[in-house]
């Protein structure tokens, strides 16, 4: 064991060490951050001017929506089912309604518009229902204290009374009127993501495997290793050293981009507005209780969310679920393929003969990325059900149907055929890769690593 | 009493038996020869040995008892086909071999520093292996091989890729390895070397053992009586003057004296030799041609494959 992990450990380091390790890390989160950004900084930049159809059922929100140099509101008075149908002509950016309620304050509404709204018209709108709304509130508490002149409240308890949070639905409008939540979009973007990704580690991290062998077995050290460990566990220290890199540059990568894309979105939509709700109480308090506006102060400070309408529709997915099988996939679909690619390193001699026993690998690989255009049109249906249970191509199938939703006993099967296929597959590629490895100046063929196997 | 040995393995790969019911057995603080042709089977037994392939069948005794997995950490290989990893640096390199043989983190740099003094290559130790020139990593792979002061040694073709001086270095540290204790198992081509520094051999070849025991005794079975004699003052011919047994296999001469082979019945001793030329010719000197390994080994393999191989 304690060999393995000397194995890993080199494995690991000198990756981690290497240059072109530390320019990925670096470069990776900023293209990552710049394709999150951009399109919103241009969105926030663009000069034209968009114009913002408002159908209050509520009536509380009238005239509060101020023009801006790049939102314009106007207000209808017809029914939701007209302002619809109409829309489209109507050539508004979006359409947003808020409907009545019957005893609490508004704190849904619907944002219709055809094309994608730009984040920073949601959170304006959110922005100003919730300052409205907790306005109105705090209103309502302030005269009910006075007319009961009971022991002072303390400003903390006050400000959970009136605490509010706005859902901003946002839905689509399509030529002839149809709509759809535009929620299934973020789910389709999270699932290609996820497969995405798991295809890309398994592709780059999978061929360093190979590489890694390739090289041990051209520079001749080999022999020299497993002399003092076994070749197994060479080949799986090697994986294992592998994999934790690419976990590494993994997390690496979603700490700086979501650190990037926070600081430059906060930059960006702190501009103004912020200044609501909460200065107005801490004035009136200041009066009743000056001890306790300091702490107020402070707390306020520090309770600066806002990440734009993004959040609110992705908070629709199941994220432990999601996280949690992402990992999974991630990790055994990683190990599973690596445990190949090591066999493919084992059994030639140079990169450039790779090619013929590649092919088996990046078939079912690609398969599964041609095959997510289908699967998201029909994330359940009986071709992404096999394809997410089959183990080579569930690691990314079964990622993009995910975020869909998916009844956790398929889940499951598809967790454990893919387990039996990486011990499958980790026990086949060790035999090959056990013979392979001390084979030099052979050209290899299928026949031959057959006859691999089937070696003692 | 021998530190290791053999019984009967045998291998087996799909289309060709590499090893057949091969024994060999390897006395203590001892350096031993195995030798044969290409492809004989040779490189295949040192892999059984390091537990590198398993045989089919047969016995290793190691120390007295079954060789064992954790054995590894008392065997020191130096393959043929060794290398090292271009990329790393020599020091982190070294530090890593060592400590897979079993050596603690601080054992280990402590040797390392001992033997990087005592080869006078300190400054090689954060260089990168792809900047260092054959013969300076053959010097850090045999430096490798013996860190973990193993009691036995497996050396495949050691001298191929050095030169001379080095060649002589590295002869120097085997046997004083062997002095210390060490038991070597040596593997090459080179009958000279064979000839310098082993003390028993086996040869094998086409998978079985066709030959083995000590040097000695393996050169005085080999010995045909055959003496050299040189001499002058004649110019005859010498078949002519000796008695029909005594064959003259050659003659030559150079500026001062003549030279001849000549192969006595096996009843004869030198003493009848001289005695038969006394008469005609001056004697310079006598000396009993031993036979080389070279002609050894060439004798033995052109036998056995002259020889229709039974196969049992």
């Amino acid at each position: 064991m304690k060999k393995i992990f000397l194995i890993i450990q080199r494995e690991y380091l000198t990756r981690v060490r290497k240059r072109s390790f530390i320019i990925m890390t670096i470069l990776g989160p900023l293209l990552m951050a710049a394709t999150i950004v951009v399109p919103v900084y241009l969105a926030t930049r663009t000069n034209e001017t968009k114009s913002v159809a408002v159908l209050d059922d509520s009536g509380i929100f009238y005239q509060k929506f101020k023009d801006s140099d790049d939102i314009k509101f106007h207000y209808l008075e017809s029914d939701i089912g007209s302002a619809k149908a109409n829309f489209i002509k109507s050539g508004d950016h979006a359409l947003l309604y808020i409907p009545k309620t019957e005893m609490a304050l508004p704190t849904n509404a619907l944002l219709y518009s055809e094309k994608s709204v730009s984040i920073n018209v949601t959170s304006y709108i959110r922005n100003v229902m919730t300052k409205q709304v907790e306005d109105m509130k705090l209103q309502a508490r302030l005269s009910e204290l006075q007319t009961d002149k009971k022991d002072p409240v303390s400003v903390e308890e006050i400000l959970r009374s009136i605490k509010t949070s706005v859902d901003i639905n946002t839905m689509k409008i399509g030529e002839n009127g149809q709509e759809s939540k535009s929620y299934t979009e973020i789910n389709m973007v999270l699932g290609m993501f996820a497969g995405i990704l798991i295809y890309f580690f398994i592709f780059m991290f999978g061929s360093q495997v190979m590489r890694g062998v390739i090289e041990e077995k051209t520079s001749r050290i080999v022999e020299v290793i497993i002399s003092s460990v076994k070749p197994f566990q060479l080949m799986m220290g090697k994986i294992i050293g592998v994999g934790l890199v690419g976990l590494t540059q993994f997390l690496l990568w979603v700490v700086l981009t979501f650190g990037i894309v926070t600081v430059v979105t906060t930059i960006m939509t702190t501009k103004g507005e912020k200044k609501s709700t909460t200065e107005q109480i801490i004035q009136q308090q200041k009066a009743i209780n000056p001890a306790a506006s300091k702490a107020l102060t402070e707390q306020m400070g520090s309770s600066s969310e806002e990440m734009g309408g993004v959040m609110e529709a992705i908070n629709s997915v199941n994220f432990p679920v999601m996280i949690g099988a992402f990992l999974f996939f991630f990790l055994v679909g990683y190990l599973m393929y690596a445990a190949l690619f090591a066999a493919i390193g084992g059994a030639v001699d140079s990169e450039a003969d790779t090619q013929q026993f590649m092919l088996p690998i990046t078939i079912p690989l690609i398969l599964s990325i041609i095959m997510a255009q289908y699967i998201i049109r029909d994330p359940d249906g009986p071709i992404s059900f096999w394809f997410s249970i089959f183990p080579l191509t569930s690691p990314v199938v079964m990622m993009i149907r995910i975020p869909f939703g998916v009844p956790y006993l398929q889940v499951i099967l598809s967790m454990v055929l893919l387990l039996l296929g990486f011990l499958g597959t980790t026990w086949l590629a060790g035999k090959i890769y056990r013979t392979g490895i001390l084979m030099y100046g052979k050209k290899v063929s299928y026949k031959e690593l057959w006859k691999w196997i089937r070696y003692k | 009493m021998d530190l290791f040995s053999a019984h009967a393995v045998s291998k087996q790969y799909a289309n060709h038996k590499a090893l057949d019911k091969v024994s060999i057995n390897v006395p203590e603080s001892s350096i031993f020869g195995l030798l044969g042709p290409n492809g004989a089977g040779k490189t295949t037994l040192i892999r059984i040995i390091n537990q590198i392939i398993a045989p089919d069948e047969g016995e290793l005794i190691f120390m007295g008892r079954q060789l064992q997995p954790n054995d590894t950490a008392y065997i020191g290989y130096l393959p043929e086909e060794r290398g090292l990893y271009k990329k790393m640096s020599v020091g982190e390199q070294a530090m890593y071999l060592a400590q897979l043989k079993g050596l603690t983190n601080h054992e280990a740099h402590k040797r390392l520093k001992y033997w990087f003094e005592k080869f006078e290559i300190n400054t090689w130790w954060n260089r990168k292996v792809e900047e260092l020139s054959k013969g300076m990593q053959q010097k850090i792979q045999f430096l490798v091989t013996i860190i973990h002061e193993p009691k036995l040694l497996i050396f495949d073709e050691p001298f191929s890729g050095f030169d001379p001086i080095n060649t002589n270095l590295l002869k120097e540290e085997i046997i004083g390895l062997k002095e210390k204790g060490a038991t070597i198992i040596f593997s090459t081509h080179n009958m000279a070397s064979v000839e310098e520094l082993c003390d028993d051999i086996a040869l094998i070849d086409r998978s079985k053992v066709i030959l083995s025991g000590t040097m000695r005794n393996i050169k005085q079975t080999y010995k045909t009586n055959t003496f050299e004699v040189s001499y002058n003052t004649f110019e005859g011919e010498l078949q002519g003057i000796l008695p029909s047994a005594f064959l003259v296999l050659a003659q030559s001469h150079d500026a001062d004296h003549r030279h001849a082979h000549i192969k006595l019945p096996a009843d004869a001793t030198p003493n009848d030799l001289i005695r038969a030329m006394l008469d005609y010719v001056t004697i310079y000197s006598i000396n009993e041609l031993i036979p080389h390994m070279n002609d050894i080994f060439i004798q033995a393999v052109t036998q056995q494959t002259s020889q229709p191989v039974t196969q049992s």
